[in-house]
């Protein structure tokens, strides 16, 4: 079985630690992860990560039970690139006055579906979503004309096959709402509390 | 009782009393049945400490020398007990010092929960005086962990730690609260068990299909073999065991975690897989065709080599745990679930069957066994003892009903190949972890969970004096334990490598002791040195029938070696007996 690229979607509990309770799973297994992502769902109290790994299919079937072994974990799935819609968010800085002198530059903008988050007088911030072959390209475009900085965000993606989630991810939640988070309120307010 | 006044106030928007956060923690422990704490105090867990001076009448309290010391213990009472163990531990240092013993329970699936003291809320993060981060120490050693910062919290947080330690597949919890929680009064509405999580499901649903399509594949198959582990005993299913393998016929090894849940004597009972495993079930694994295994999780010292384990065979893997079906060993039927309600359902629909030429086979093994091994170790030629006839005698005397708590090591593997039981919960030893100095402070845990039995602790030289502080709780305790010494003056099984795979070349295993009894009679624990073969049986007989904790060093052979073994890197049928 050959390594290839998948999707790990994970609905959590919204709680403190389990970020590290499944990133564990992989540095232990000497796994690199190669994308990240964690955001709120539609229902408050769930939370979904979007991990991507190269591996091969049998590892990321045993990952994923490992994953779902979790006491905060909901569930898990793992997809190939064919079985979900998915997009990366990449940000670039360019010097503004080679955007304003160098048409050449304003139309591979363009090509490339990019747009302007900021333009100051020194430099201007360019946006874009899309496949990692995608951001990377732009990337090679820009990198003559003086790129400053790039980022990328970790992958976020849509199972195409969930046609009901919403409303099991909402029926779940009205049948037993998730727990809040406790976070430590004390840790501002240092001098108010008395130690010994 | 002076604890708390229960104020049962009835106007509303009036609190129902007013609670401290550490006897929160207490009030849940007496919630749950717990009777013994095992712990240390600490700068950090003090308001805890201070509340249990409330509660000596219900909550019997083990001080001990080191904290490994106090979840070793707690290891041995849950495994004895089938109950939950419980501990105590400061932060900083003493947090840390739990950490084996977490690892080891996590490994050997045992329910136990840690309740450590932690710095203020508003000292964390600050590296303040003994302030470690335990929870992220500990996450990859613990089913779960929590760290409490507001004592309103701790009545729903233990009430979950119990029930995720104890439910599905158990496992050690750590609960970590600062100490101005534990200082904190709140509003103390009761506690509630805890039965339910949402994201948690301790027991996988079980799909009848797949009990159906194991039952046909085993009703068909000519030589199956039943391999069995821990989960036997967890899923308190030995009963529902014994049915469905004599009802079935089909023969069956254990585990060395398996091991006493059925009685070693069964007509079935072929005997201990693994590395040190007995021939018969090591050989016959390559030769089975259908295996079927229960409660066990195919770790790599059972399979040996995993592309040449069960090549021939299909295989039918019964678990609690999903996550261990084709795990390691990749299964023709995965049954998910408890056992103690998968193998009722099996039993019914399997045919009352024997199988004598199959029986027959392993029987023929275990006489070559008994030829080249078994016989030769109970009855050595020279004047030297072998840890094989100590086994025996011990079997002899205690009739097979103690229970016997090992260390690692060779008198670890030469126990589990000898040791005789009738009941389950009977070997307690630290199978996943191989962790040396466990048997000590396990067997002082096991007197408290179990305190119709005798308990018996066999260990080695090295494994003894990692954790010879125990004998300090052993002194002040009154914990009645036998303890056996197996004195090689060597490092023995480490030694056994370095003999058979790196040229004798016997690098720091030959370690010294100090005079056992002497150390024994300090601490007040009588106890005598055993060399001669005509003092063992008397020594042994003086142990067992002493009132009280009893140390007996026994000198056995220098160099002697566990066999049969499989060495590492080979096929399980490759075992060598010499």
């Amino acid at each position: 079985m050959s390594k290839k690229e998948f999707t790990i979607t994970v609905y959590t509990e919204n709680q403190i630690g389990i970020l590290n309770r499944i990133a564990i799973i992989f540095s232990r297994r000497k796994i690199n992860v190669e994308s990240l992502n964690t955001s709120p769902t539609e229902v408050d109290s769930v939370h979904r990560f979007t991990i991507v790994i190269n591996e091969t299919e049998d590892v990321v079937k045993k990952l994923c039970r490992q994953i779902e072994k979790q006491v905060e974990v909901l569930k898990a799935y793992y997809n190939t690139e064919d079985e979900i819609v998915w997009q990366e968010l990449a940000l670039y800085k360019v010097p503004t006055d080679i955007i304003a002198t160098e048409v050449k530059v304003e139309r591979l903008l363009r090509e490339n579906g990019a747009h302007t988050v900021v333009i100051r007088k020194d430099y201007t911030v360019f946006a874009v979503a899309g496949h990692r072959e995608e951001t990377e390209a732009l990337i090679k475009v820009l990198e003559p004309y003086g790129l400053i900085e790039f980022v990328r965000s970790g992958r976020v993606a849509i199972l195409k096959g969930s046609s009901d989630f919403h409303d099991r991810l909402k029926e779940f939640e009205k049948q037993e709402p998730g727990e809040d988070v406790v976070e430590n309120e004390f840790l501002s307010e240092n001098e108010k509390v008395f130690s010994m | 009782m002076e604890t708390l006044e229960l104020q049962t106030v009835k106007e509303p928007n009036k609190p129902v009393s007013q609670l401290s956060g550490s006897r929160a923690v207490l009030e849940a422990f007496v919630a749950e049945g717990v009777d013994t704490i095992f712990g240390y105090p600490g700068g950090a867990i003090m308001p805890i400490y201070d509340a249990l001076y409330d509660y000596h009448d219900q909550l019997k309290h083990i001080l001990v020398r080191h904290e490994q010391g106090a979840i070793h213990g707690a290891q041995g009472y849950a495994r004895v007990s089938g109950r939950t163990g419980v501990v105590f531990a400061t932060s900083g240092p003493g947090a840390t010092n739990l950490v084996t013993g977490l690892a080891d329970a996590m490994i050997d699936s045992t329910p136990v929960v840690c309740v450590t003291g932690q710095v203020f809320a508003h000292l964390l993060g600050t590296d303040a005086f003994q302030e470690t981060d335990v929870i992220n120490i500990t996450t990859p050693v613990t089913k779960w962990n929590y760290q409490v910062t507001d004592a309103s919290e701790i009545p729903a947080v233990l009430a979950k730690a119990f029930y995720i330690a104890g439910s599905g597949r158990p496992g050690p919890v750590l609960i970590d609260i600062t100490k101005n929680a534990q200082l904190q009064l709140f509003d103390y509405a009761g506690y509630t068990k805890c039965d339910h999580i949402r994201s948690y499901r301790p027991k996988p649903i079980v799909r009848k299909e797949y009990v159906e399509a194991a039952a046909k594949m085993i009703n068909a198959a000519e030589k199956p073999f039943v391999i069995f582990g821990q989960g036997v005993i967890l899923g308190k299913a030995e009963k529902e065991f014994l049915q469905f393998i004599e009802k079935a016929g089909i023969p069956a090894a254990w585990t060395i975690m398996g091991m006493s849940a059925i009685p070693t004597e069964h007509p079935l009972a072929v005997g201990m897989l693994g590395m040190h495993g007995n021939y018969g079930p090591n050989v016959l694994t390559n030769e089975c065709d259908v295996l079927i295994a229960i409660g066990m999780r195919f770790d790599d010292r059972v399979t040996g080599r995993l592309d040449k384990y069960a090549k021939q065979a299909k295989v039918i893997h019964f678990d609690i745990d999903p996550a261990e079906i084709d795990k390691n060993v990749k299964a023709s039927i995965g049954v998910w679930g408890d056992c103690k309600e998968t193998l009722p359902m099996l039993t019914q629909l399997l045919e009352q069957k024997v199988y004598p030429q199959w029986l027959k086979k392993f029987n023929d093994f275990k006489k070559q066994e008994e030829e080249i091994c078994i016989v030769p170790e109970m009855n050595p030629t020279g004047d030297i003892l072998s840890m094989a006839e100590v086994i025996n005698l011990l079997n002899e005397l205690s009739k097979g009903e103690a229970v016997i708590v090992t260390d690692v090591g060779q008198h670890q593997m030469v126990t589990c190949r000898y040791a005789k039981y009738k009941t389950s919960k009977s070997n307690i030893t630290s199978g996943g972890l191989g962790t040396m100095g466990f048997a000590l402070p396990a067997a002082i845990g096991a007197s408290f969970g179990d305190t119709s039995r005798a308990i018996v602790a066999v260990i080695g030289d090295g494994g003894f004096q990692m954790t010879i502080q125990e004998l300090g709780t052993i002194m002040q305790s009154e914990a009645e334990v036998k303890i056996m010494i197996l004195n090689n003056q060597f490092l023995g099984m480490v030694r056994q490598w370095q003999q058979l795979f790196h040229d004798k070349r016997y690098s720091f295993v030959d370690i010294a002791s100090p005079d056992y009894v002497q150390v024994a009679k300090g601490y007040r624990i009588p106890g005598q040195k055993v060399e001669k073969r005509e003092n063992l049986k008397e020594a042994i007989q003086t142990m067992l029938e002493h009132k009280g904790s009893y140390l007996l060093e026994i000198m056995v052979g220098k160099e002697d070696n566990v066999f049969p073994m499989v060495p590492q890197g080979c096929s399980v049928s490759e075992i060598r007996l010499k």
